[in-house]
C-alpha cells in the first residue's frame, strides 16, 4: 500500500464519520418523536410506529439501502447514493433510538407529572422543563451505544457506491491485487472510531452518575 | 406494482433457496458460535489471569470490528494461509468467529450473576470437570441468557445480508439477482425484508417458549 492508498482510506473514514453523524443528528430526534407517539398512545399512529419499529429492527441495513437506492427511482424519485445512504442510516437508527427513548419515558415517575400539573404547568412546559431534563440523561448511554452499533453497520452503504472506508479498501485491494493489507488497515480505522465512542460513552456515564450523587 | 410482485412470485423458488441459505447460515452459525462462546465464557471466568485477560482482549477487539470487515479478512485472508474455502463456508466461518466473542460475553454476564454458593454446593456434592458445567453451571446460565442470545441471533440473521457482498447466495443476494434481471427492485427487496421480519419474529417466539419452559421448571 502506498501513502496515497492510506490517504484514500482516511478520506473514506471522513465519509463514514460524516454519514454516521448525519444519521445520528436526524435519527435521535426522529426516534424521540416516534417514542412520544407510542408513549402518548395516539390512536392509529402509535400502532403504525410499533409496526415500523418492529419491521426496521428486523431489516438488514444492506437490504434497506438497496431497496431505497433502487426502488425510489422506479417510484419517480431520483436519489443519489449519499442521500440514499443517509436515509437508510436514519430510518434504521431512528427505530433503535425510539426503543431507547421509550424505555426512559416508560420509567419516568408519574407523580412528577402530576405534581407539575398541580403547579399549573402546561404540557409543553412539563415536557421541556420536567421530562426532557431527566429523560435525556437516562437515555444518553443507550443512545451512544446505538451510535457505536450504527458505525459498525455503515459498511452496508458501500454496496451502492458510497466511497466510505469499506469501499476505499475494496478499491485499493482491487488495484494492488493484495486485498488483505487494505482490509486490515480499514479494520484498524473502524476500531479506533468505535473505541472513541466507547470512551465517550464511559465518560458520559461517569458524568451522569456523578451528577446524580447528592453533594 | 402488482405486476412487479407477480414477477417476484414467479421466481419464488430463487427467493426460497436464498431464504434456506440465510436460515442455514444463521442457524448453524449461531449454534456453533454458542458452543465456541461457552468455551470463551469459561476462559473469561478462568482463575488464570493470563488466560482471562488475553481472551478478554480478543473479545473486546472483536466487538470493535464491523462484521463485514471480518468477513472480508476471512474471505481474502485464509486462502493466503493456504486454507481454501468456498464462499458459503467462508461466510459461515466469519459468523462463527465473530459471534463466539459476543456469545462468550453474553454468557459471562449471566454467569457472573450466578450466586457463588450454587457452584460451591455442587462442588461439595462431588461434581467436577465437564459434569459440573453440563449439569450445574450451564443450564441456569443458558436459561437466564436466552432473551439476550435471541437478540444476538436476530443480529446474526441481519449480518448474513452482508455476505451477499462476497457472493454468498443468501436472501438479499437472491432478491438482488431477481431485481437486476427483471428490474423489479421494490417488490424484490420488500419480499426479502418481509421474510427477514418473519424470521426475526420466529426467533422472538422461540425465545418466549424457552422462557416459559424455564418459568415452569422453577
Amino acid at each position: 500500500m502506498t501513502s496515497a492508498d492510506y490517504l484514500s482510506l482516511v478520506q473514506g473514514a471522513g465519509i463514514t464519520l460524516a454519514l454516521s453523524i448525519a444519521g445520528v443528528v436526524l435519527g435521535v430526534p426522529i426516534g424521540l418523536a416516534l417514542a412520544l407517539i407510542r408513549w402518548a398512545r395516539i390512536p392509529v399512529l402509535a400502532q403504525v410506529v410499533t409496526a415500523y419499529v418492529s419491521l426496521l429492527r428486523a431489516t438488514p441495513l444492506v437490504t434497506l439501502t438497496l431497496l431505497i437506492f433502487f426502488a425510489l427511482p422506479t417510484l419517480g424519485l431520483d436519489i443519489k447514493p449519499i442521500p440514499a445512504a443517509i436515509l437508510a442510516l436514519t430510518m434504521n437508527t431512528a427505530a433503535f433510538n425510539c426503543e431507547v427513548w421509550r424505555a426512559a419515558l416508560i420509567d419516568f415517575p408519574r407523580d412528577q407529572l402530576e405534581a407539575a400539573r398541580a403547579f399549573g404547568m402546561g404540557p409543553s412546559l412539563i415536557f421541556a422543563r420536567i421530562m426532557m431534563a431527566q429523560v435525556w440523561r437516562t437515555s444518553l448511554p443507550g443512545l451512544v451505544n446505538e451510535m457505536t452499533l450504527l458505525i459498525k453497520t455503515t459498511p452496508a452503504i458501500a454496496v451502492i457506491g458510497v466511497v466510505d472506508i469499506t469501499r476505499a479498501a475494496v478499491r485499493i485491494g482491487a488495484e494492488t491485487y493484495e486485498p488483505l493489507p487494505p482490509f486490515l488497515a480499514a479494520t484498524a480505522i473502524y476500531c479506533v472510531i468505535v473505541l472513541v465512542f466507547i470512551r465517550i460513552q464511559r465518560a458520559v456515564e461517569m458524568r451522569i452518575n456523578a451528577e446524580a450523587r447528592p453533594a | 406494482m402488482i405486476r412487479e410482485f407477480g414477477i417476484v412470485l414467479a421466481h419464488a423458488d430463487k427467493l426460497a433457496s436464498g431464504l434456506v441459505n440465510t436460515v442455514l447460515l444463521a442457524g448453524i452459525g449461531s449454534a456453533l458460535a454458542l458452543v465456541l462462546g461457552t468455551l470463551v465464557a469459561m476462559a473469561l471466568m478462568a482463575r488464570s489471569p493470563i488466560l482471562r485477560l488475553s481472551v478478554q482482549w480478543l473479545v473486546d477487539a472483536m466487538r470493535c470490528v464491523p462484521f463485514l470487515m471480518l468477513a472480508y479478512i476471512v474471505y481474502y485472508g485464509l486462502p493466503s494461509l493456504g486454507i481454501n474455502f468456498d464462499n458459503f463456508t467462508a461466510g459461515l466461518a466469519a459468523i462463527v468467529i465473530y459471534n463466539a466473542a459476543y456469545m462468550g460475553e453474553i454468557l459471562r454476564g449471566a454467569w457472573s450473576r450466578l450466586p457463588p454458593d450454587y457452584t460451591q454446593a455442587a462442588l461439595s456434592f462431588g461434581f467436577h470437570g465437564f459434569t459440573l458445567y453440563r449439569r450445574i453451571i450451564l443450564p441456569p446460565i443458558m436459561m437466564a441468557a436466552a432473551p439476550v442470545i435471541g437478540n444476538q441471533v436476530i443480529q446474526v440473521i441481519k449480518d448474513t445480508a452482508f455476505l451477499m457482498i462476497i457472493a454468498v447466495p443468501e436472501l438479499t443476494h437472491a432478491a438482488s439477482s431477481i431485481q437486476s434481471t427483471y428490474y423489479v427492485p421494490f417488490a424484490a427487496f420488500c419480499a426479502a425484508i418481509l421474510l427477514y421480519w418473519l424470521l426475526c419474529m420466529l426467533v422472538e417466539w422461540g425465545v418466549r417458549l424457552i422462557e416459559n419452559a424455564a418459568e415452569g421448571r422453577r
